[in-house]
């Protein structure tokens, strides 16, 4: 119950955020006026509808995504199954699709707002992921870089 | 005691205390009308409509209200130090603050001017100047801090300053004291004020492209007090005029002896014929010192540099750069409008307020229309600048600004109100009070070629009874009026930090649009950064210990460290790794002499700290940044000198091994 209730206020807290661009009561209403039933919880919401991915590893790509990782995403994710502050990214490309995955990553706020898996992850972390600007490429790179992790060759 | 006796002693008392109350200058009750609130009232979570860059005085900071609301949006540390934001304790930004004094923690800030292009506010900075030790501050409007401050040799009291061109060609600084120029030994006497005291005026120079300043040349005058300035626009582009008092070249009891003369002067300066000039190589090089201190937004650091030599232009040699103008009895304000056409002269001890004619001003000078010379510079005759007089506008004239709609509106500090009058036939259209003396004023736009004439405010320095007692030190204010119809209306009041002098106003979207979020990672070239976790360390250089540490939500990296001994010079180099707009990590330290950090995300910043004594030193996040803030926490273990422990750093080996692995 406490847990829920923490859940609650850090919830409501995401409405107080507001949109970051334009007046932030536009943002309150967008979200309000945003139809729920189209939701697709296995693809997310973001601009990534379909990943194009090959069985086979890109080491390009997945050396990149290390990169980024190394500075933007391990001060709270291991490689391994352990959560620190964030979950463990062992089995991650397993539990969720790449559009999941890649809209996760550069549309936090809003996913973390209204996935139902976002918001079950939050009320055992307590801490909102922070967006943390990444680009198109930098969230493929990343995703084959989770691959990569995942004992993809 | 009989009973009518009591009532009628009842009587008076109230006689008394209702009398005492309608004595009060101008009770506010009736200077406010019903619809006000609703001109002023911005709902919570929208957006003003304006930005209000108002200077902080002797707080030395400038200060960003929202209008119409009067919001206080932000305080911008300029020339005094802010423990809040770190500035001038972090080492990064220590430099900012030097002088050829050395570090000089405080000044005293009159004057916000924003940059302009063809006339208008582009939005890109705005500047201030140091009224005690003469400096000019550049800060830059998408990040909202400040990016430079330049020293000015030769001068003393940079009051007549930073007012610019209409290109930002130029940010003047005219001395508020004359004094012995920087070359010359100036343990002289006093009072030989007259032969051994100079006013210079200080032409610096802006890049158009990133904003950076330096001294193109100076011009010596005789010795007088500058007091403000505003550059020609429009056909007088290439002039500049400042007003001057003390004409009498008084060093003592000014306040009776600078108040001799009928009329001071506005000077009017030729700045493209001394361009010229200077490029003709009639300037003399000084051997001066000063410091030019920039911030880099790449490694977020600040540098310092003393400079050794500025080009002076000498007005008396040079005849045809400098003429002054008659002014009636110790002009202050010395406003343009914005069709460059009129110069308004406020003599602060005058009954009237003289309207100069460019163009008058011009066939003067090529008639030679002069009534003799001032030390040298040529004096034009009174009625030969003068457009006409506004008559009895009222007490103490100051400041005047314009709507650009033909209407001038001038502050009159000694009766406490704002006048407006039209310019062209000089007639007084309306007044309003103002509570209580009002120095400077402010339209948005008001000293450009394009105002935007909606809202007038104006900057009280005294405010007695308007606010809720807060001992002998009350707050300062501003008051805002509605001057879109005919009449001016007040719509609010606002208590402001510091003291008020100039102020600037600009439509919100002009500034709002180009506003950074955060300062990417990627590009952080700070010398100490940590761009991951896995690049933070620590490193002992003899008894400089370096830490480099990351800050996210909601940990630091390392946060335990141990092996720090008694005599050690530590540096916390703190980075950001945040990507997101509004998230800031603190970072403070038990014990810390100067303050904490405040890093923006993306950003690295360190904090200096010479532990006192051996012990356990917590540090933590004082900025709160999600719902484990309180948990943002670690230690330092600070040990005797020529101890054994040795130094080792760690984050989350402290848990149990199952759970956590060590990093």
């Amino acid at each position: 119950m406490k847990r829920f209730f923490l859940a609650t206020i850090i919830l409501v807290g995401i409405y107080s955020c507001g949109n970051q661009d334009g007046e932030p009561s536009s943002a309150t209403v967008k979200s309000e006026s945003t139809d729920n039933n189209s939701y697709d919880p296995n693809r997310g919401e973001g601009k990534f509808k379909t990943v194009d991915v090959s069985d086979k590893l890109n080491i390009t790509m997945a050396d990149k995504g290390l990169k980024i990782f190394s500075v933007k995403c391990s001060s709270c994710h291991k490689t391994t199954a352990e959560k620190l502050v964030g979950p463990g990214w062992t089995g991650v490309t397993k539990r969720y699709t790449a559009p999941w995955i890649m809209n996760f990553i550069t549309n936090t706020d809003a996913m973390i707002t209204k996935d139902p898996k976002a918001q079950a992850q939050l009320e055992i972390c307590l801490v909102r992921m922070p967006n943390q600007n990444l680009s198109d490429d930098d969230a493929r790179n990343l995703y084959e870089y989770m691959r990569k992790n995942d004992g993809v060759k | 005691m009989k009973k009518n006796q009591i009532s009628v002693l009842a009587t008076a008392a109230f006689t008394l205390l209702f009398g005492m109350q309608s004595c009060k200058p101008k009770n506010a009750g009736n200077a406010v009308s019903a619809d006000a609130a609703a001109k002023a009232y911005v709902a919570p979570g929208k957006y003003d409509s304006y930005y209000n860059f108002v200077s902080g005085g002797f707080s030395g900071q400038m200060a960003v209200y929202g209008l119409p609301s009067g919001r206080l949006l932000r305080v911008i540390p300029a020339f005094s130090v802010d423990p809040e934001k770190g500035y001038g304790y972090s080492e990064e930004t220590k430099p900012m603050l030097n002088t050829s004094h050395g570090f000089v923690p405080w000044d005293d800030l009159h004057h916000p001017e924003m940059s302009q292009t063809n006339g208008e506010i582009d939005g890109r900075w705005v500047f201030g100047n140091a009224n005690n030790t003469p400096r000019v501050v550049r800060i830059d409007l998408t990040t909202f801090r400040t990016a430079e401050i330049i020293e000015l040799p030769n001068s003393a009291g940079n009051h007549s300053s930073p007012f610019i061109t209409e290109n930002t060609e130029y940010v003047v600084a005219g001395t508020r004291f004359s004094v012995p120029p920087d070359n010359v030994n100036g343990d002289v006497p006093i009072n030989t004020y007259k032969q051994n005291f100079k006013g210079t005026l200080s032409f610096i120079s802006v890049d158009k492209g990133d904003g950076k300043m330096e001294i193109a040349f100076q011009i010596q005058c005789p010795g007088v007090n500058f007091d403000l300035s505003h550059a020609g626009k429009g056909k007088s582009h290439g002039w500049f005029f400042f007003s001057c008092y003390n004409t009498e070249q008084a060093n003592t009891l000014l306040e009776v002896n600078a108040s001799q003369r009928d009329k001071d002067f506005i000077m009017a300066v030729n700045w493209k014929k001394a361009e010229e000039y200077l490029k003709a190589g009639k300037g003399r090089k000084q051997a001066v010192k000063y410091a030019s201190n920039r911030y880099n937004e790449k490694t977020h650091t600040a540098t310092s540099t003393i400079k050794t030599q500025v080009i002076v232009l000498d007005a008396k040699e040079l005849k045809d750069i400098c003429y002054m103008i008659p002014c009636p009895k110790s002009p202050h304000g010395c406003d343009v409008d914005p069709t460059g056409e009129y110069i308004v002269g406020s003599g602060k001890l005058a009954a009237l307020i003289p309207v100069f004619s460019f163009d008058k001003i011009i066939k003067a000078i090529a008639s030679k229309d002069y009534i003799g010379e001032y030390d040298g510079i040529p004096v034009i005759k009174y009625e030969a600048a003068l457009y006409g007089e506004v008559k009895k506008p009222g007490l103490g004239p100051l400041h005047t600004e314009f709507d650009g709609k033909g209407n001038a509106y001038t502050s009159f500090f000694v009766s406490s109100e704002v006048v407006k009058w039209n310019i062209k036939d000089l007639k007084v259209l309306d007044r309003v009070p103002t509570y209580y003396s009002v120095g400077h004023i402010c339209i948005p736009g008001g000293d450009s070629k394009k105002p935007s004439p909606k809202y007038l405010i104006a900057y009280n320095k005294i405010t007695k009874d308007r606010y809720l007692p807060t001992g002998p030190e009350l707050a300062q204010s501003a008051q805002l009026y509605d001057i879109s119809g005919d009449k001016m209306q007040l719509i609010l009041d606002f208590p402001t930090i510091g003291e008020p002098h100039y102020a600037q106003a600009v439509e919100a979207e002009i500034i709002r649009k180009n506003s950074v979020k955060f300062y990417k990672i990627e590009e952080n070239e700070n010398k100490y950064v940590s761009k991951g976790e896995g690049t933070t360390k620590v490193v002992r250089e003899g008894n400089k210990v370096h830490i480099y540490m990351t800050a996210i939500r909601s940990h630091f990296s390392p946060d335990n460290i141990e092996g720090i001994k008694m005599g050690d010079e530590v540096y916390f180099h703190v980075t950001n790794l945040e990507q997101d707009w509004d998230v800031p990590h603190g970072f403070a330290v038990k014990g810390a002499v100067n303050s904490e950090l405040l890093i923006m995300p993306g950003e690295t910043q360190t904090l200096k700290w010479s532990p006192d004594r051996v012990g356990m030193f917590p540090i933590y996040c004082t900025d709160f940044c999600s719902a484990l803030h309180q948990e943002m926490q670690g230690y330092v273990r600070v040990s005797p000198a020529g101890s054994s422990v040795p130094l080792t750093y760690s984050l989350g080996t402290n848990l149990p091994k199952e759970t956590v692995k060590t990093k």
